[in-house]
């Protein structure tokens, strides 16, 4: 037996910890969502350097779209900070320690490349923008003109994508109090989910029914700008289909990591299994296995299979049902995270 | 330059809380919040059953989990005493340091920054023992340097059998309960 009593009564600790509510799940979805796109988008940016088509591609069609997701989820990091006055504290140091600190610059630089590919179709995507601010179509013609400009923009795309993607799961990884968080699969989980949303947003995008004449004043053309049917081009159709590929190439993966986690796990310490054990079979299992893995994950993979193979038509279904299994793989991972406590090894007198 | 511990001997803390309400009248701790605490830990089945009664804090570890994870550096290691501090004026309140603390021993303060124990430096620097220490009744708590050989943790650690909280977190903490 073993019995522990004790008289803290600390809020949002006591008695289990509680200091991370729906704010820090929404922005490590959408920072996770964003990586996808740039993700895609880079690679996007590759090919049409080489000579393709970008009309191909709508995923080059959609860093504004990142970058409205992007804002998103810094306001709601921003509304759980509980010292929020103080928060540009943040960019009067660099602690190389700190996977938050790595990734508060790093996102600086992520807007930075966000708004750069922006601007490759803006001006004209954005025609009131585009006649207001002539510069905007100057720069836009040089990138586009120059396929290493292109490159370079694609490569940052994909470096940064990735380090943002990996970054909203290491800024979990690191803090060895919570076991469930101390496996180095949640990293690239997280990643290949992002991938996974970035696509299931971007196929959701092209969905919007078009409207003709595409809306080209301020806010509707801001709006056309990122849901392109709306927009002077409407994505072709095959561009949903390599949408839908990529997508279960990426959801098949996020199942084998999913295994790969629990395995990593229940293998690990006693500390580890019993984190294990919150998801597997203790008060998150229905959300983790019931939306995760048979919603989010089995179900899109089905689901998608069957639309690629023309036996069922075309839906936004399993791109909506990706987006709710991606942001509850966070919510479960950040809630149960901190119910997980490390077991102490030793007993009284140890 | 000093490396300041605790050690507390379970054999002799009966649980009585004057360390809890002297930090709280010391350093003004919010009514509702705790800087330290009582735990109560029995093992065994009955009738042969063990009881640790500890006075716990933050153990203001060696190798600070909760200083190495913040974003401003408003968490640092003190150079005076080694000792893990908070600066307000720096904490954003992102409670990164909270979810990465293996002994649950920081709080976010009703003002918004991460507050937590402090060994009472402002006392230590005076000359003083902290708050906590300085009114327990059963002298069960000793407070020094814990790189002078000659002082009493030292001493104590040296010549008693004694345990610190969750060593496998591999946090190097810097308080030592004697059993």
């Amino acid at each position: 037996m073993l019995e522990f009593t004790t008289t803290r009564h600390n809020p949002l600790i006591d008695p289990q910890l509680a200091v991370w509510s729906w704010e820090i799940p929404v922005y490590l979805f959408l920072g996770g969502v964003v990586a996808g796109m740039m993700v895609l988008g880079g690679l996007a940016m590759l090919r049409v350097a080489r000579g393709e088509d970008s009309r191909a591609f709508f995923s080059m069609h959609t860093p504004l779209l990142g970058f409205v997701l992007m804002n998103i989820g810094m306001l709601a990091l921003l509304l759980d900070l509980t010292h929020r006055l103080y928060v540009w504290r943040i960019y009067l140091t660099f602690q190389a320690s700190s996977p938050m600190s790595w990734g508060s610059w790093v996102l600086l630089v992520v807007y930075g490349v966000l708004l750069l590919s922006a601007l490759v179709r803006l001006p004209e995507a954005w025609p009131w923008l585009g006649h207001r601010v002539p510069q905007l179509r100057t720069i836009s013609d040089r990138i586009v003109a120059r396929p290493l400009w292109l490159r370079l923009l694609g490569g940052s795309n994909i470096v940064l994508g990735v380090g943002l993607g990996i970054y909203t799961g290491i800024l979990l990884n690191t803090m060895i109090a919570r076991p469930l968080w101390n496996s180095m699969v949640l990293a690239p989980l997280f990643l290949v989910s992002g991938l996974s949303a970035g696509a299931a947003v971007m196929h959701l995008a092209a969905s919007v029914p078009a409207r003709r004449p595409a809306p080209n004043g301020l806010f509707g053309g801001a709006l056309a700008s990122m849901i392109q049917p709306l927009g002077p081009q409407r994505p072709q159709s095959k561009t949903v289909d390599s949408l839908i590929r990529a997508d279960l190439v990426f959801l098949v993966t996020e199942l084998v990591l999913i295994g790969l986690l629990l395995l990593s796990l229940i293998n690990a310490s006693p500390s580890h299994a019993a984190a294990a054990a919150l998801i597997i079979s203790g008060p998150y299992a229905w959300p983790f296995w019931g939306v995760i893995v048979v919603l989010g994950v089995l179900v899109p993979i089905a689901w998608q299979a069957l639309e690629l193979s023309h036996r069922i038509a075309h839906t936004v279904v399993p791109a909506l049902l990706v987006l709710v299994g991606g942001f509850t793989l966070r919510w479960v991972m950040v809630s149960a995270g901190q119910l997980s406590q490390i077991v102490p090894a030793a007993g009284l007198g140890q | 330059m000093p490396r300041f511990g605790m050690v507390i001997d379970t054999r002799k803390c009966v649980g009585c809380q004057d360390c809890v309400v002297a930090c709280q009248t010391e350093n003004d701790v919010p009514q509702g919040y705790c800087r330290d605490w009582i735990a109560t830990e029995v093992r065994g089945s009955f009738p042969s059953l063990s009881m640790e009664i500890r006075s716990e804090r933050c153990n203001h570890c060696d190798n600070p989990p909760c200083v190495s994870c913040c974003p401003t550096g408003a968490s640092h290691v003190e150079d005076f005493g080694k000792v893990v501090l908070v600066t307000a004026n720096k904490c954003i309140g992102c409670k990164a340091c909270i979810a990465a603390c293996p002994y649950d021993a920081r709080y976010v303060h009703p003002d918004g920054y991460v507050d937590k124990c402090t060994f009472c430096l402002h006392r230590v620097k005076q000359g003083k023992d902290p708050a906590c220490v300085s009114v327990c009744p059963t002298h069960c708590m000793h407070f020094g340097d814990l790189d002078d050989p000659k002082s009493v943790v030292s001493e104590l650690l040296r010549t008693r059998k004694n345990h610190t909280l969750l060593p496998e977190a591999g946090t190097k903490p810097r308080v030592f309960y004697l059993t």
